[in-house]
Order: structure tokens, then C-alpha cells, then sequence
């Protein structure tokens, strides 16, 4: 397999010069660009670059604006968006032969990055970052934590940090007030509002999730993190038939038997907003990104009616579920730079402030959060953006950074519907937990 | 257009009838290499390679190395292939008997003189032209539990809202019955065809005799048209045997794997798991199966032609 050498610091210098990186200080902070030398952003003009984006409200953004990038630099974006689960299937067989049809590649974190990392199918970022005539000063150090621990591959950096989600849950706040109900402080009182909102004669539910196989291991190993445990430890040894992951499922299984709306087996993240925005539904566990629509008087019967809460504590920690999206160059591309330009620019401050402005999704830019000229301009809720900030101090990874995550999902999600169904968690655990290993341990050996 | 003697096709009809081996002069061979070439390239080739993938560990991004007859294998211990074999014998084993049943039954009537026949038969065959996704959505929307169409019929007349497709008791008959819409119409047209053909004079004598309707369909109309029902089984157990795309696009398998047929697995497998070696091995062992049970249905047919009094 033939593939282009990674760039070096050495090789981004010479092929890009200081103009460029201060060309990319303007548009990552375009208030502090004026005060730097003018930079030449036009050193790559003429040249086309392919992107490959994940569909999404990320990705539509990124289409929506990419004609300031290239009025800007002059280079041409040929962007496509692919549905999630076919655009990762494009991406592993296309990169996997070695001869991609992209220069830049928009990944889940929690899906991809130990697969891409082991591939080698990331240039190494690293060198660009910490070139002063590459890249605006503390531009590395503006992005959140957790979006720096996805990024990292020992001291390789592959796709920048894009866009995080954290799981939160959003409430119906006219169904609480009916009950005469307060939003719940610990995983106890999240049983006994969900049982006490629980209406089938009025059709509403007091809790909904995703059931449906695979989409649902995330709520889980989510719940998980409330006794303070993941699904694989740091060493690689799966935690996902400990008494404490046996809790969570047992948890799982009352919430979305005793509480949940008909058929919750089949609901993906779709069916759930589709409940809640009927107003049938008194709490929904989901990623923080899927909120725009509840907001839209066009969708959604309870525009004005949301409460966003932040998980409640578990028996041993509060934790807040968090996800999240890169964007990268590929090894194999032959124009790295110019496709690295698109990266720092869809990472930007300003494409960061219109995600969050527009509920698009939130950025792993920290300067973004706490400037109080973005949030003013934040039209969702200020609900909203409270919970995305108070979730950010808590923020955990909720999905093992392993190779087969795609069987990890599919496995345990076949266990979670079978509790859904009436078997034991336990034995549930136990079984999926035996079939997975041989899985893990193949997928880390060859 | 008459066809002489000295004509190529009298040439190679007379060689054939003469028996040589092959059928066909060597100055013919030329012509046969186009259709040689494109049956070997889409055909045999992918086919070699799979049998050859199905030996083989191979995960993409990975290097492929030979396994032997592992994964075969791994497939007898797999308890989720083993479940999803059984799932389809019982997807296909009633996917064909419901449109078998209905099928004949609408062709029974439609061959009857009713007012308006022409256009009712038109609207009858519309669900099989219509695209499997779109199908699929549409039932989707009506599965609904909530919010559903089918649930409310239901509720109209007093029976308790169901889970359809998100049950994993229900799901398999609720995808069925997609099924059995969209694909009656099929049995229909060929069991029309069938009931066309049909002689007067047995039923002329049966009337003679005395025999009510259910006589004359039960001694006369069915072992006429049991050759016709018997192609409508093969091609209705071929497809139902590889059903994917409505499947796939209502229920992904679910919930759990309630609805996981052989051929969404292998997808899964291959495709979401990246795991070409096991994929192509359940491939192997998949396409076995579908030519062991058309075998088996072409030697019903050809002895219920026998029995009937027809050639070979």
C-alpha cells in the first residue's frame, strides 16, 4: 500500500510559510487577526480539496459557509455529506485501500478513533499545531480537555477537536407542574418521577430513551457512569458484568418498562424526539444536539414547555455522558496543506459560535462557551446553553475508545433489548460479555 | 420468417438433434466468447473470490491471512447465525404460504366475469411496482404504536392498540405481512395465467356429475394449476429467502435481533463489522442453502408434471 508521508513540522513550513498561519489566525480569531501582520491566504488558490462530511447540523454548517473558505484561500471544497452509518463503511473501505476520495475526513470520536488511529489512516496534525507560523498562539490550549484526550494518539494529534455532545435530559415542564413535580437530583428520584409523570389512559410516558438495538448501549454505559465506572478500563479489560453495570441495566430496564411509551424497543433518537415533541413524554435522555427542533413552533408542541436538565447523580458520581466529532486530514492525501486549512477553519472560533448559535452543536472551543457575545446570540433557550456548560464540568467519555465499537454496540444493544423484552440483566451481561471478548481481544492482537 | 436448410440455425439445430458433443461446431465457439467473458467476470470470478475470502481471516484495514475452514467452523458455534437461519426458514416458510394462499384466491376471482375487472386487477398488481424502501417507510409510519394508522383502525373497532414491529413477538408476522401486500399480486398474474389455460371440457363433465364448486376447485382446478403454483413458490421462496431491503429499512433486524434474517447479518458482519472473511463464509453457506432448497422445489415440479401427464 502506497502511502504519502505524514507531514513534519519541517514540511508544513516550508510548504505553507508564516503568512498562511497568520492567515489562519485571522479566521480562528477574527478579533485578534487585525492586530497581526497581514497574512496571504491565497498561497493555495487553484488548489481542490475533497471533503467528507458526516450528515449532520455540524455538516450542514460546515456546507453553509464553506464559500467564506474559499472566497478567503482561493482553494475549492468539493463537500459531500453521508448519512452516519454509510459515510463510516464509505470511509474505513475507501481509506483502508490506501487511496481515498477525500483530503479531509469528519469523524466520531467515539466510533472511529481507535480504528483510524491503529490504521494510520490520519496525517499527525502535532507538527502544524505547535508551529507558531502555522498556527494562532493558543489555539491548542483553547480547546476543551476531553476533546484534546480524543484528538491525542500518544503525541500524535489526528482529527482536531470539532464538536462535542453531551447527554442530557430534556423535560417537559407543563407535564412536571401538573404533577406538581421537581426535576429529579439523584438516578432514585429519576425512577419515581419518571414512574409518577407515567400516564398510559392520558397517552403520556414519563420517561423515553433510545431502545432500538445498538443505538441503545450509549444510555446504558451513560447510566454507567453514575457508579462511576466504564464499560472497559483503562488497561482494556471489559467492566461490563460488574455488579455496577449490572445496576445501571437493571435501572435501564425499569426505566423503559415501567415508564416508557409502547414499542420503545424499535425507538432510535428519532422515535424518542418524535414522543417528546408530541408532548407525550415527560423526560428524554439524549444527546444535547438533537435539541433545536423542540424549539420550532413548525415541529413541535412544546416550543416555550422544555426544561434541560443535567444528569442527575448516580449511587457514586454525577456524570455527564459526552461524545464527540474531529475533523482531519487524511495520510494519503496528496494536499495536505490546503486540506489542513480547511480543518482549522471548521474548527474556528466563528464556525463555533454559529454552531452553538444555531443549536447546530456545541464546539470543544472553550473561548466559544465563556464569550458573552456568542452567548447573546444563542437562539436556543438560555436552559439550554446552562446545561451545555454545567454537563462540560462533569463531562465523561461514555463509549469505550476501542477498535470494534460497532460490535460492542450491536452486542450489548441485543443484550439491553432482550431486558427490554423481560430477561435478566444479569445473565444478559454475563452472556454478551462472553460473546464480546474474543471480539476485543482479536481486534487488539492483530 | 422461414428458416431453410442451409440457413446457420437449421445448421446448429440440426447438430444438436444429431447429438454431437457440445451442440455447436467449433466455427461458433467465436461467438459464445462475449457472453463467456461477461458470465466469467460478474459471475464466476466474484464467486471464486468469495470462496476464497470465506477461508481466509480478513478485516478491512487489516491484512488477510488463510483460516481453512475456520470460519465454517466459528459458524456452528455462532449462536446468532444459528437463530438467524431458523429466522428466516420461518420468514420465507410464511412469506410464501400467505401470498400463496391470497394470491390464488384473488385469481380465482378476477378470473371470474366481474364488472370492472380490468381496472380492479390494475389496482390489485399497483403494491408489487411500487420501490421496497418507500414500502418500507410508509409500513413504518403505520407500525407506529403511538401514532400509527393501524392502531387506530384497530381502536375503531374496539381491539387493544399492538406492537407491530416492535415487539419481537410480533415482528416477524407484521414484516410478513408487508410482505404478502406487496407480493400476492405476483401469485395472482401467474396463477391467472394458469387458470387461462385451463381446459372446458373436464369441468363440463364434472358439472355432468354433479359437482359443487368446492369439488370442481379441490379434483379439477388445483392439480391443473399446481405446475403454476409450484413456479410461484420457487420464485416467492427465492425472494422471500433473500428479503433485505424492507427488512432492513422497518426494523434493522429488531428489536434485539428478533427480526435478524441470514441475509441482514451476513450485511452486518461484512459490512458493519468489517469482517470479510466470516461475511463471505455465511455468503457461502447462505447461497448453498438457496440452491439446495430450489433444487429440491424443481424436482417437485418436475415430478407433479410427470403426474399430471406432461413432458420432462
Amino acid at each position: 500500500m502506497t502511502r504519502t508521508s505524514m507531514p513534519t513540522r519541517r514540511r508544513f513550513v516550508s510548504a505553507t510559510g508564516a503568512a498562511t498561519g497568520l492567515a489562519l489566525a485571522g479566521l480562528a480569531a477574527p478579533r485578534h487577526a487585525a492586530s497581526q501582520t497581514p497574512p496571504d491566504p491565497k498561497r493555495f488558490a487553484g488548489t481542490t480539496i475533497e471533503v467528507n462530511l458526516i450528515k449532520s447540523p455540524r455538516g450542514d454548517t460546515l456546507q453553509k459557509y464553506e464559500k467564506e473558505f474559499e472566497a478567503l484561500t482561493g482553494i475549492k471544497v468539493n463537500s459531500e455529506q453521508i448519512p452516519e452509518q454509510q459515510q463510516r463503511q464509505k470511509t474505513t473501505i475507501e481509506l483502508s485501500s490506501g487511496n481515498p476520495s477525500f483530503d479531509v475526513v469528519h469523524i466520531s470520536y467515539h466510533v472511529q478513533k481507535r480504528q483510524f488511529e491503529k490504521g494510520g489512516w490520519l496525517a499527525d496534525l502535532a507538527g502544524p499545531i505547535n508551529d507558531p507560523s502555522l498556527t494562532p498562539p493558543g489555539f491548542w490550549d483553547d480547546f476543551a480537555e476531553a476533546g484534546k484526550t480524543f484528538a491525542k494518539d500518544g503525541n500524535k494529534v489526528g482529527a482536531l477537536p470539532f464538536s462535542v455532545d453531551y447527554w442530557i435530559i430534556y423535560y417537559n415542564k407543563e407535564l412536571f407542574a401538573k404533577k406538581n413535580l421537581a426535576y429529579p437530583s439523584t438516578f432514585e428520584e429519576l425512577v419515581a418521577t419518571a414512574e409518577a409523570l407515567n400516564d398510559p389512559r392520558a397517552q403520556v410516558s414519563g420517561f423515553v430513551a433510545r431502545g432500538l438495538k445498538n443505538a441503545n448501549t450509549p444510555v446504558w454505559s451513560s447510566l454507567l457512569l453514575g457508579w462511576n465506572s466504564a464499560t472497559v478500563d483503562p488497561s482494556g479489560k471489559l467492566l461490563t458484568d460488574t455488579p455496577d453495570a449490572i445496576a445501571a441495566a437493571q435501572l435501564y430496564q425499569r426505566l423503559m418498562t415501567k415508564a416508557a411509551p409502547r414499542g420503545v424497543t424499535g425507538f432510535n433518537w428519532a422515535e424518542c424526539q418524535s414522543a417528546f415533541l408530541q408532548g407525550r413524554v415527560g423526560m428524554w435522555f439524549d444527546g444535547v444536539g438533537f435539541a433545536p427542533p423542540l424549539e420550532d413552533p413548525n415541529k413541535s408542541r412544546v416550543v416555550g414547555k422544555v426544561g434541560y436538565g443535567v444528569m442527575p447523580s448516580g449511587p457514586k458520581a454525577r456524570a455527564a455522558a459526552t461524545t464527540g466529532d474531529g475533523i482531519g486530514v487524511t495520510a494519503a492525501s496528496t494536499k495536505k496543506e490546503a486540506a489542513y486549512l480547511y480543518c482549522q477553519w471548521a474548527v474556528s472560533k466563528q464556525i463555533g459560535a454559529r454552531m452553538l448559535q444555531a443549536g447546530a452543536g456545541v464546539p470543544f472551543r472553550n473561548s466559544v462557551l465563556t464569550d458573552p457575545a456568542v452567548r447573546e446570540g444563542v437562539t436556543m433557550p438560555s436552559g439550554w446553553l446552562d446545561a451545555v456548560a454545567a454537563s462540560g464540568k462533569i463531562s465523561r467519555l461514555t463509549l469505550p475508545v476501542i477498535i470494534p465499537v460497532t460490535e460492542f454496540r450491536d452486542v450489548f444493544g441485543i443484550a439491553l433489548s432482550n431486558m427490554l423484552a423481560g430477561s435478566d440483566p444479569a445473565s444478559e451481561l454475563r452472556n454478551a460479555t462472553a460473546d464480546f471478548q474474543p471480539i476485543l481481544t482479536r481486534s487488539e492482537k492483530t | 420468417m422461414s428458416v431453410t436448410a442451409s440457413s446457420p440455425i437449421a445448421a446448429v439445430t440440426d447438430e444438436t438433434e444429431s447429438g454431437q458433443p457440445g451442440g455447436l461446431s467449433p466455427s461458433y465457439w467465436p461467438f459464445v466468447v462475449p457472453a463467456l467473458v461477461v458470465v466469467v467476470a460478474t459471475i464466476l470470478l466474484p464467486w471464486a473470490f468469495t470462496l476464497w475470502m470465506s477461508v481466509s481471516e480478513w478485516k478491512i484495514g487489516e491484512g488477510h491471512h488463510f483460516v481453512g475452514l475456520a470460519n465454517f467452523a466459528h459458524m456452528l458455534a455462532d449462536r446468532r447465525f444459528g437463530e438467524s437461519i431458523e429466522r428466516t426458514l420461518a420468514y420465507t416458510v410464511l412469506s410464501v404460504v400467505a401470498p400463496l394462499v391470497f394470491g390464488t384466491a384473488a385469481a380465482l376471482l378476477f378470473n371470474r366475469n366481474l364488472p370492472f375487472r380490468g381496472l380492479l386487477r390494475g389496482i390489485f398488481v399497483m403494491p408489487m411496482m411500487a420501490t421496497p424502501v418507500a414500502i418500507a417507510l410508509v409500513w413504518t409510519m403505520m407500525f407506529h404504536p403511538q401514532l400509527g394508522v393501524l392502531n387506530y383502525l384497530l381502536s375503531l373497532i374496539g381491539i387493544e392498540p399492538q406492537d407491530w414491529v416492535y415487539s419481537p413477538d410480533t415482528v416477524i408476522p407484521s414484516l410478513v405481512l408487508v410482505e404478502t401486500w406487496q407480493w400476492t399480486p405476483l401469485v395472482m398474474l401467474i396463477v391467472l395465467g394458469g387458470l387461462a389455460s385451463l381446459p372446458r371440457d373436464p369441468y363440463e363433465s364434472a358439472e355432468i356429475d354433479g359437482a359443487n364448486a368446492w369439488q370442481k376447485f379441490r379434483y379439477l382446478t388445483l392439480p391443473m394449476i399446481t405446475p403454476f403454483l409450484l413456479v410461484a413458490v420457487t420464485i416467492r421462496m427465492i425472494d422471500a429467502l433473500k428479503s433485505f431491503d424492507i427488512i432492513y429499512a422497518i426494523t434493522q433486524g429488531g428489536p434485539g435481533t428478533a427480526s435478524e434474517t441470514t441475509n441482514l447479518y451476513l450485511y452486518s458482519v461484512a459490512f458493519s463489522y468489517s469482517d470479510l472473511g466470516y461475511g463471505s463464509a455465511i455468503a457461502v453457506v447462505f447461497f448453498a442453502l438457496i440452491i439446495l432448497l430450489s433444487m429440491l422445489l424443481l424436482q417437485l415440479r418436475r415430478s407433479s408434471a410427470r403426474l399430471a401427464g406432461g413432458s420432462k
